[in-house]
């Protein structure tokens, strides 16, 4: 008969062990390291860090969550990790310098934004082929695939356009014009908006999906940092469409941006040059990584807070959240 | 290929017999250059390029192209070379046959004048690609004249800015025999005057050109002028500055037009997704972007870009719309550039850097404007006295 002390000691430790499991972990991409660095989402401490392709950005989970993909720009590849082993299994065709892409929902094709040859590649996740090639704009960036999985759309740096490839017919159908050097682009979670952030031109599009015209441009201002230095970059969207949260580059601050009025509400000072973001899956936490003081910063969404700031590798690119 | 274009008329004409709506635009632009007077700089391991600036127009042609298929926009860039010294009324002839309303100039400051003296050049918005004049920018400047390459003004301003932040505030200043060595050195001194330069000791380099098996012996003697934090040169043709690093009495460092330059573009600038447009430049031309080719390269993008928020081909309109207040231009500078409307120069941050990487961009931290602090670099509103405008 074991002592009353030590049941309830291996009862704690077995509650321990649960939200263990529950802890969720978090993927940094170190675009100058070519590494990616796993913090633990609960002790806010980093795990391990994983040697990976040279020029790592973009970063995003398989809708198993099993795996990790990884834009290894200098590579031309995209990498696929196994999350269990921390191993890259394979490597996925993608074309010249991927930097961005996005996944479609049901999780079989990866669309990737070639940077230098103004193409956007299609690749069959399963099969590891291209099935596909769509000519777009100067200097190819965002990537998103709309909820319905109905549109792929990319931006286009120089160009300056959202570019809408019918997904069905893999053509290029429609292009809007948005603001100087469009980085980034985001679906609302019921498909209706378009989120498109312009870096050079300080502004973030709202364009209506079903008209494909933007509807509203969203400014920012922050006492004591000049207008041009407020350069949106990632966007993430709260699933009950009351938050947008959008890291603001050289300003050093995140957006915080009420996504019913499109105004903004508050700007939340985190590391430099702050670029991607991503989202627990609960929502609870925001994650930013910023590129210059090679860290990333952990906010608090319930109360707008930056939690706390956690060193990781040279130059951190893409985030990832497993579980989001 | 005359049964390609034929093919093409064809095609051009039944496309708008058919889709009268749909028609595409076409804008053409013109590249005009001037033979320049041959120099022979020292520096012999980077030979000035045959299609220096040309190239930057022709990436920017294909830029504004890829952006124009989406909106039945085609821009078409044709070259116009001329000799050294043609006069305004042939030149302008040229233009007036191309049936161009824009025109990319790769001149001298004197073409530009003899240009803007025919009546009918009012007609076509001319860029200055070529010619780092400050007069061209202060005091002689046109309404319809706007210049993409930074004054010598700007490249005086962004160093001596940097010099300030190091507090390297005392200039030994040795200019050159070239009346553009002498206007770079008026440039430095106006800077000096702004940021709080002192310039102790000033020389003028009489040594003639080719000292290469002499600059060791020269060199040391002609810099014992007492005590100076930095030695800035003026010598815009590369006839000895290069001689200068290494070899004055006191170990100090070299800036100006060799060492430590400051320039709108330079080969080493990666940052602000610029390793792109090198990286194109360089699949293009096979060769590193300067700049002058960054400078004619951000007149094209210029035009495409007002094409495009304008949805319109006319000279008129795209020219409101590239002197008016809503038009940014992406640079890959990190900033917005846009052009000043008292004198047409373009406001853009400028690289300064040693031959081989960037040590910083200007302007300076600390260094405030009340409207941008881009403007604290070249002539502020207040400085031009241009009727024109």
């Amino acid at each position: 008969m074991p002592h009353p002390l030590c049941r309830l000691a291996a009862l704690l430790l077995a509650s321990f062990t649960a939200s263990q499991a529950m802890a969720a972990n978090v993927y940094v991409s170190n675009e100058k390291d070519h590494t990616l660095t796993v913090i633990d989402s609960t002790t806010l401490a980093v795990v391990k860090t994983i040697p990976v392709g040279k020029r790592p950005r973009g970063i995003t989970l398989s809708k198993d969550g099993k795996s990790l993909f990884i834009c290894a720009s200098d590579d031309n590849t995209v990498q696929v990790m196994d999350l269990a082993s921390g191993k890259i299994t394979h490597n996925l065709p993608s074309g010249e310098d991927p930097e961005q892409f996005a996944l479609a929902p049901d999780g079989k094709s990866l669309y990737i934004a070639n940077e230098n040859s103004n193409v956007v590649t299609i690749i069959d996740v399963a099969s590891r082929r291209v099935t596909g090639q769509v000519d777009v704009g100067v200097e190819p960036e965002g990537m998103a695939v709309s909820p319905d999985g109905r549109w792929a759309v990319n931006t286009s740096e120089t160009t300056n356009m959202v570019h809408w490839i019918d997904t069905r017919t893999r053509q290029l159908v429609d292009s809007t014009l948005v603001d100087q050097r469009p980085r980034y682009a985001r679906f609302s979670a019921d498909g209706k908006l378009l989120w498109v952030s312009a870096e050079v031109g300080g502004t973030v599009s709202v364009i209506d999906v079903a008209s494909r015209k933007r509807i509203k441009t969203i400014s920012f201002a922050i006492t004591g940092i000049p207008k041009d230095r407020i350069q949106p970059v990632g966007i993430r969207l709260t699933r009950d469409g009351r938050y947008a949260f959008v890291p603001l580059g050289p300003a050093n601050h995140v957006a915080v941006i009420d996504a019913k009025t499109f105004q903004p509400v508050k700007y939340l000072l985190v590391g430099r040059r702050v670029w991607h973001a991503e989202l627990s899956a609960d929502e609870k936490q925001l994650w930013v990584t910023n590129g210059i003081s090679n860290d990333v910063s952990v906010i608090d969404t319930a109360a707008l807070k930056v939690i706390k700031s956690i060193p990781v590798g040279r130059y951190p690119w893409g985030v990832a959240v497993s579980g989001s | 290929m005359p049964a390609l274009s034929v093919r093409l008329a064809f095609c051009l004409a039944a496309g708008l017999l058919a889709l009268p709506a749909a028609a595409q635009t076409t804008i053409r632009l013109i590249y005009l250059e001037e033979a320049r007077v041959a120099t022979n700089p020292l520096a012999n391991i980077e030979p000035v390029p045959d299609d220096l600036g040309r190239a930057g127009a022709e990436l920017a042609i294909s830029d504004n192209n890829t952006t124009g298929k989406f909106l039945q926009q085609r821009f078409e860039l044709s070259r116009i070379a001329v000799p050294t010294g043609a006069s305004g009324a042939d030149m302008l002839a040229k233009v007036q046959k191309s049936g161009a309303g824009f025109v990319v100039l790769n001149v001298s400051a004197g073409a530009i004048d003899r240009l803007m003296a025919q009546p009918a050049a009012a007609r076509y918005l001319w860029f200055n690609a070529g010619a780092p004049d400050d007069r061209l920018r202060q005091s002689q400047c046109r309404a319809n004249l706007l210049h993409t390459l930074p004054g010598r003004a700007m490249q005086a301003d962004a160093l001596a800015q940097y010099l300030a932040t190091r507090r390297w505030s005392k200039w030994f200043l040795v200019t050159g025999p070239r009346p553009e060595d002498k206007l770079y050195a008026a440039a430095l001194r106006r800077a000096a005057k702004r940021f709080g330069g002192r310039i102790v000791a000033e020389k003028t380099w009489n040594y003639g050109h080719d000292a290469r098996r002499t600059a060791q012996g020269e060199v040391p003697v002609f810099t014992q002028v007492g005590d100076y934090d930095v030695l800035i040169v003026a010598d815009e043709s590369g006839d000895f500055g290069d001689y200068l690093s290494y070899r004055t009495w006191l170990p100090r460092p070299v800036a100006g037009t060799q060492g430590l330059t400051a320039e709108g573009w330079h080969a080493a600038a990666e940052q602000w997704g610029a390793v792109q447009l090198q990286n194109r430049f360089r699949q293009q031309s096979h060769r590193p972007m300067q700049p002058v080719d960054y400078a004619a390269w951000a007149a094209v993008r210029s035009v495409g870009e007002a094409a495009s928020r304008t949805a319109s081909g006319e000279t008129a309109k795209l020219t409101a719309y590239i002197r008016g207040p809503a038009f940014q231009l992406a640079g890959f500078k990190g900033r917005t550039l846009s052009y000043r409307p008292w004198n047409g120069e373009l406001r853009q941050p400028m690289m300064v850097a040693q031959p081989r990487s960037l040590v910083s961009l200007s302007p300076q931290d600390g260094f405030l404007h009340p409207r941008t602090d881009l403007d604290t670099l070249g002539f502020d509103a207040p400085e031009v006295k241009c009727p024109a405008h």
